[in-house]
């Protein structure tokens, strides 16, 4: 009987191994399908037009996302000189300055804040600076990516920031410089891997989000004509195309998803090579 | 001089706090501000927008059941494909796989979640949705076309390849958290149970997993709540129809999709407040799940810090 017993208990073992380990390679196959099948197609479509001409009009040849790719670049910028700036401060009050009580708070909202789905910070940018102005634009379009990049910066800041032991910060003390000089010349520096991870992983997240540009930045085929009129962007300009009916639109939609796959794996590569330098 | 020090200590900290508020101040105005626009369809309508399942801009008549309906189902799918094949993922990878191989592996699967929504959803539009049509859907229907879930004509767009597009991208996200918190699982729990006998499942099974029950569970509405507000991929490829059915094959809305599908083109304060307190019903839908997932995973940390 127990012979029996210990023969099944084995073979189910061996059955729970299999399907774990199935579930692994599942996953690893969808990935590897959808980057296989996005760079064969993203290879077959891109060119040099791609990258330098503007979007051409329904039928015409050629034609690429010149202004679209300039205009995400502007917006990722734009977005970045507003959220930076917080979402670093924020970090640094999360690490060195707030109570318990107010770290929890601020910690619990800021993780909150980031898992708002994007659509709904669309809306929000379109409330508050769509509306009242009364014109689509690069700078709501800015907002709405930087409201989505404050609490991925805030939350790895306070991360990395926490990871510097004491003993530095009471040594900067000691020396007698103040505590602002402290954190800015001796904390901060010993955090910078990972803080800048942190920052590259939030311009990945944004530089891919569309549903957040649809109503704020709208697209425009024009480049780049001010920071209160509507701007292109290239996720938002693969969404269209992808949508429309035409082979042409649709064989760049593919180009510009080529682009994008590379950008933000390229990021992810390198933030792994640094993760992986700061802990050795 | 120390008085001039003290005075940008102060600065600097100040800095910091707002800072730090101006986050949850940002919260807070997003309750603020989609009430106010929402406003306009709040009042016209009241309670009887949830349960309304018409959405006629000519008559101004809205209702959210359709898209509350096709979220849930969608989210629903999503949920029974990925929550396996996560799970199953992660005991994998902690517990299983040579250690070699642990590490460029998690990284693998992570990556998918780092692909930009627009790109899963144009290989959903052009790769998954003519397999779902010429494949998954007709045989389904041939073998169980009895139930009224499999009925219908395959659109190949829809609520099912919704459902398998946003498993696709929560299963990066659930397996993550998983393999946290079974990671902080104490490897004497493991060894306690080997030492009397069990198999390498039986430890997973009957030490590991109960240990990190909350932890699992925190994970499992984390990768919930980024399904029911993921907008571009179910976008691309639900079909963008607004309807009440019980076929997997129809396509089908989500509150997001609805959003994305219909913002610019709105006219009137009473379609437009309708469409923001779609995005109201989603914040709020979105806020309670997140909540909910972050105390379950905090308690889970909080044990694990407590141990060591």
């Amino acid at each position: 009987m127990s012979e029996i017993g210990y023969l099944r208990r084995k073979w189910f073992n061996r059955i729970m191994s299999i399907l774990s380990s199935g579930a692994a390679g599942l996953a690893i196959m969808v990935m590897a399908l959808i980057l296989g099948y996005t760079i064969a197609q993203g290879i077959a479509f891109f060119n040099l037009d791609f990258l330098t001409q503007a979007a051409k009009p329904v039928g015409a040849a050629g034609g690429g996302m010149r202004n679209e790719i300039f205009g995400s670049l502007i917006l990722i910028v734009l977005a970045s000189g507003l959220a930076l700036p917080v979402g670093l401060m924020a970090g640094i009050f999360l690490s060195e300055f707030a109570g318990p009580k107010m770290a929890y708070a601020v910690r619990f909202a800021a993780d909150i804040l980031a898992g708002v789905p994007s659509i709904v910070v669309g809306v929000f940018a379109y409330a508050i600076l769509v509306r009242p102005m009364h014109s689509y634009s690069a700078l709501s379009a800015g907002v709405a990516l930087a409201i989505i990049m404050v609490p991925v910066v805030a939350r790895t800041a306070e991360e990395s920031l926490r990871l510097v032991p004491n003993s530095m910060r009471e040594a900067a003390l000691a020396l007698g410089i103040t505590r602002s000089r402290a954190v800015i010349g001796v904390v901060v520096p010993g955090a910078l891997t990972g803080i800048v991870t942190g920052i590259m992983l939030a311009v990945a997240r944004i530089a891919g989000e569309t549903a957040p540009l649809i109503f704020t930045a709208l697209g425009s085929q024009f480049g780049f004509q001010g920071l209160l009129k509507p701007i292109g962007a290239l996720p938002l300009q693969i969404f269209r195309y992808a949508m429309s009916p035409y082979t042409d639109w649709r064989q760049q939609a593919w180009a510009g998803a080529f682009l994008l796959t590379l950008l933000v794996l390229g990021i992810s590569i390198l933030v792994r090579r640094l993760s992986n330098r700061g802990r050795s | 001089m120390v008085h001039k020090g003290r005075f940008s200590d102060e600065i600097f900290s100040n800095l910091a706090l707002i800072s730090a508020l101006l986050i949850v101040g940002i919260l807070l105005g997003f309750i603020i501000i989609l009430n106010i626009d929402a406003m306009p369809a709040i009042r016209k309508f009241g309670a009887a927008f949830i349960g309304n399942s018409s959405w006629d801009p000519v008559k101004e008549s809205f209702g959210a059941l359709p898209a509350i309906y096709g979220t849930l189902l969608s989210s629903t799918i999503g949920l029974l494909i990925a929550v396996p094949v996560s799970l199953g993922s992660a005991i994998f990878l902690t517990e299983m796989a040579p250690s070699w191989m642990r590490s460029p592996t998690s990284f693998l699967i992570e990556m998918l979640a780092a692909i930009p929504s627009v790109i899963i959803g144009l290989w959903g539009l052009f790769v998954l949705v003519p397999l779902v049509r010429v494949h998954i859907e007709s045989w389904l229907g041939d073998k169980l076309g009895f139930l009224p879930l499999f009925q219908g004509p395959p659109f190949g767009v829809g609520f099912l390849s919704a459902g398998i597009i946003l498993a696709i991208m929560i299963i990066p996200i659930i397996t993550a958290m998983s393999r946290e918190a079974i990671r902080a699982v104490p490897s004497e729990q493991r060894e306690a149970i080997l030492a009397l006998g069990a198999t390498r499942w039986e430890t997973i099974r009957q030490a590991v997993l109960p240990y990190c029950r909350s932890g699992l569970i925190g994970a499992v509405i984390l990768g919930l709540g980024r399904a029911l507000g993921e907008t571009m991929a179910v976008t691309m490829v639900i079909g963008n129809n607004y309807t009440l059915t019980a076929s997997l094959f129809s396509p089908g809305s989500t509150i997001a999709s609805k959003i994305a599908d219909e913002f610019n083109e709105a006219t009137g304060e009473v379609f437009i407040g309708s469409l923001v307190e779609l995005a109201l019903v989603l914040f709020a839908v979105t806020l309670f799940v997140n909540v909910v997932a972050r105390l379950l995973v905090w308690r889970m940390t909080a044990m694990k810090a407590d141990k060591e």
